[in-house]
């Protein structure tokens, strides 16, 4: 079986608040032309195409059918995953792995200001006999999440604000990304309470844009691309849905989705192989639970560490150096391209002002959002 | 409640049991709201429709011209070219009688029937056209292939919709 699956062209959209000039089609064909031109293929070469898509938050029922003319797509082998876009890589992984597909092209799409009623959307996450006649809401899982890792000392209040900090200061370096901002910890503390301890600016604010990537067999890889970068590993994991007795603590499934992209990699220490890391941060301390899920960090101790500037650029080790979800934007189910696309610059030393030096090995993980429990990692390297 | 156990293990209740409410049942209305950007193409085809007129997008490579109109071939896999104008006049590519409304309620006794037809739109490349409803018309009279013509709103009522067509009629004579 092949052991190596190249990243051999990208092409992406800016993110941005509101994308008004553009329909979701020209959003995806902007970042498709982008990456075909950069592999030098055109959609006749393309053997299988993957588009991420959720139906409740395009506001189409068989979304799939909606994301094939814009990919070059149509009349060709293409289908849909309702995950998250590392799902998606992971799924185009395995295609090349059979060797049956040479070339599979992989997209993520964020329309979010167009989803006008995004609370209500994330509600329908809820179980509709337990949770929702308590008008339970999402935020509100995400308030007793961030209580209890609090109240377990992983981290302070304080800690969880400097991921805000950081993150909305990495983004001014980011050309594409939304919302960068010098804020301190103070503006963080005292931004307006959403459901106790998460306030304001701890959220992730939504954002729109489109991501498309070429992958191809190793054998290919040289014919497409003179610097690509390779998927080490992927691994993806969903704890149980049920409020009542799940992990409040700790991200079990992104521990689990970590583990099984880091065996795949063959890496046995995480903390010292890894050169930076694009983690889930929708609400700030996210993005501390999943570094310490994935044994970036001990238990703890990324909270300090964050406090300290060892995430910082320039720090061991740089988390979320392209503004992550607090500074780039909140994308949905675009929101692991992102990362991916944030790896790939860095490993091909494309990133400008932001580029981590020596960075040969990078983790991009995702999570499907409040109130999910759904995780995806993978493991580039160049 | 009353309940009929049956052989196989399986539960069943009457409707009356949720009438009366001796079932458990949760009512929800959801509030699902989206405001889709039409972008330049779509954008463009609606701003038309308010003016009575259809414009088409061409593709000079393979010469379609295309309806509803699109940025960019997916066929050809390029950017279009030029807005054309069509005609609003076409033939009935395909059609259907509908006794169901689209909640699957039937129509009323005495009701017409619902009368879906994809329009083949003169002036752009065959097969491309109109998904609409058919107007003025006997059911049992309809062809494939039956020549037909849009029926406009008057102009103050327009508003940049599908809608502002308000169906196509047959062209008499």
């Amino acid at each position: 079986m092949r052991e190596k699956v190249a990243i051999a062209g990208i092409g992406y959209t800016a993110f941005t608040s509101v994308s008004p000039g553009s329909s979701y089609r020209e959003l995806t064909y902007e970042a498709a032309v982008k990456a075909y031109d950069e592999a030098g293929i055109e959609p006749k070469d393309v053997d299988s195409f993957i588009c991420t898509s959720e139906d409740f938050l395009e506001g189409y029922s068989i979304s799939d059918e909606y994301c094939n003319d814009q990919l070059g797509a149509v009349l060709k082998p293409a289908q849909t995953i309702p995950g998250d876009f590392i799902h998606s890589l992971a799924v185009g992984m395995m295609h090349v792995l059979t060797e049956r597909f040479d070339i599979v092209v992989v997209q993520a799409l964020s329309k979010a200001s167009n989803m006008k009623t995004i609370p209500e959307m994330i509600n329908f996450a809820l179980d509709p006999v337990l949770n929702r006649p308590l008008d339970i809401t999402a935020y509100m899982v995400a308030g007793l999440e961030m209580n209890r890792f609090l109240a377990e000392e992983r981290a302070t209040r304080k800690q969880c604000a400097a991921v805000v900090v950081k993150n909305k200061a990495n983004a001014l370096l980011n050309p594409v990304a939304a919302y960068g901002a010098r804020v301190s910890i103070d503006h963080v503390l005292d931004s307006e309470p959403i459901a106790e301890p998460v306030c304001l600016l701890d959220v992730a604010p939504y954002a729109d844009g489109a991501v498309v990537m070429v992958l191809c067999s190793e054998k290919l890889a040289p014919s497409l691309s003179d610097r690509p970068v390779w998927i080490n590993g992927v691994g993806w994991s969903s704890d149980s849905p049920t409020l009542e007795s799940r992990e409040w603590t700790d991200a079990v499934a992104v521990r689990l989705a970590g583990d099984m992209a880091y065996k795949m990699a063959g890496i046995a220490c995480p903390a010292k192989d890894v050169d930076l890391a694009e983690v889930n941060d929708e609400i700030s301390f996210k993005e501390l639970q999943h570094l310490e899920a994935l044994r970036l960090f001990d238990p703890g101790q990324a909270g300090k560490a964050t406090e300290d500037g060892r995430t910082s650029p320039g720090g061991t080790l740089p988390v979320n150096v392209s503004g992550g979800g607090l500074g780039v934007g909140h994308l949905f189910e675009c929101s692991g391209a992102q990362k991916v696309l944030e790896l790939v610059l860095q490993l091909r030393g494309e990133a400008g002002e932001r580029q981590v030096s020596d960075a040969s090995v990078g983790l991009a993980q995702a999570w499907r959002g409040i109130p999910s429990t759904s995780a995806a990692v993978a493991i580039l390297s160049n | 409640m009353e309940l009929d156990k049956k052989e196989l293990g399986a539960t069943h209740y009457k409707e009356s049991a949720l009438k009366e409410g001796k079932l458990l049942s949760l009512a929800k209305q959801p509030k699902l709201q989206y405001a889709w950007d039409n972008g330049p193409a779509i954008g463009r085809y609606l701003e038309e429709l308010k003016e009575g007129r259809i414009i088409a997008r061409k593709c000079n490579k393979c010469r379609r011209i295309m309806i509803p109109p699109r940025m960019f071939c997916e066929l050809c896999w390029r950017p279009t070219d030029e807005w054309v104008y069509v005609k609003d006049t076409g033939k009935v590519n395909t059609f259907s009688i509908c006794y169901v409304n689209w909640d699957a309620s039937r129509i009323k006794k005495g009701d017409k029937p619902h009368l879906p037809a994809v329009i083949e739109i003169d002036g752009a490349s065959e097969g491309m056209g109109i998904l609409h409803v058919l107007g003025e018309v006997e059911p049992e009279k309809i062809k494939i292939g039956m020549k037909v013509k849009a029926a406009w709103k008057k102009p103050e009522e327009r508003e940049g919709a599908i809608t502002d067509i308000l169906y196509f009629k047959p062209v008499r004579g």
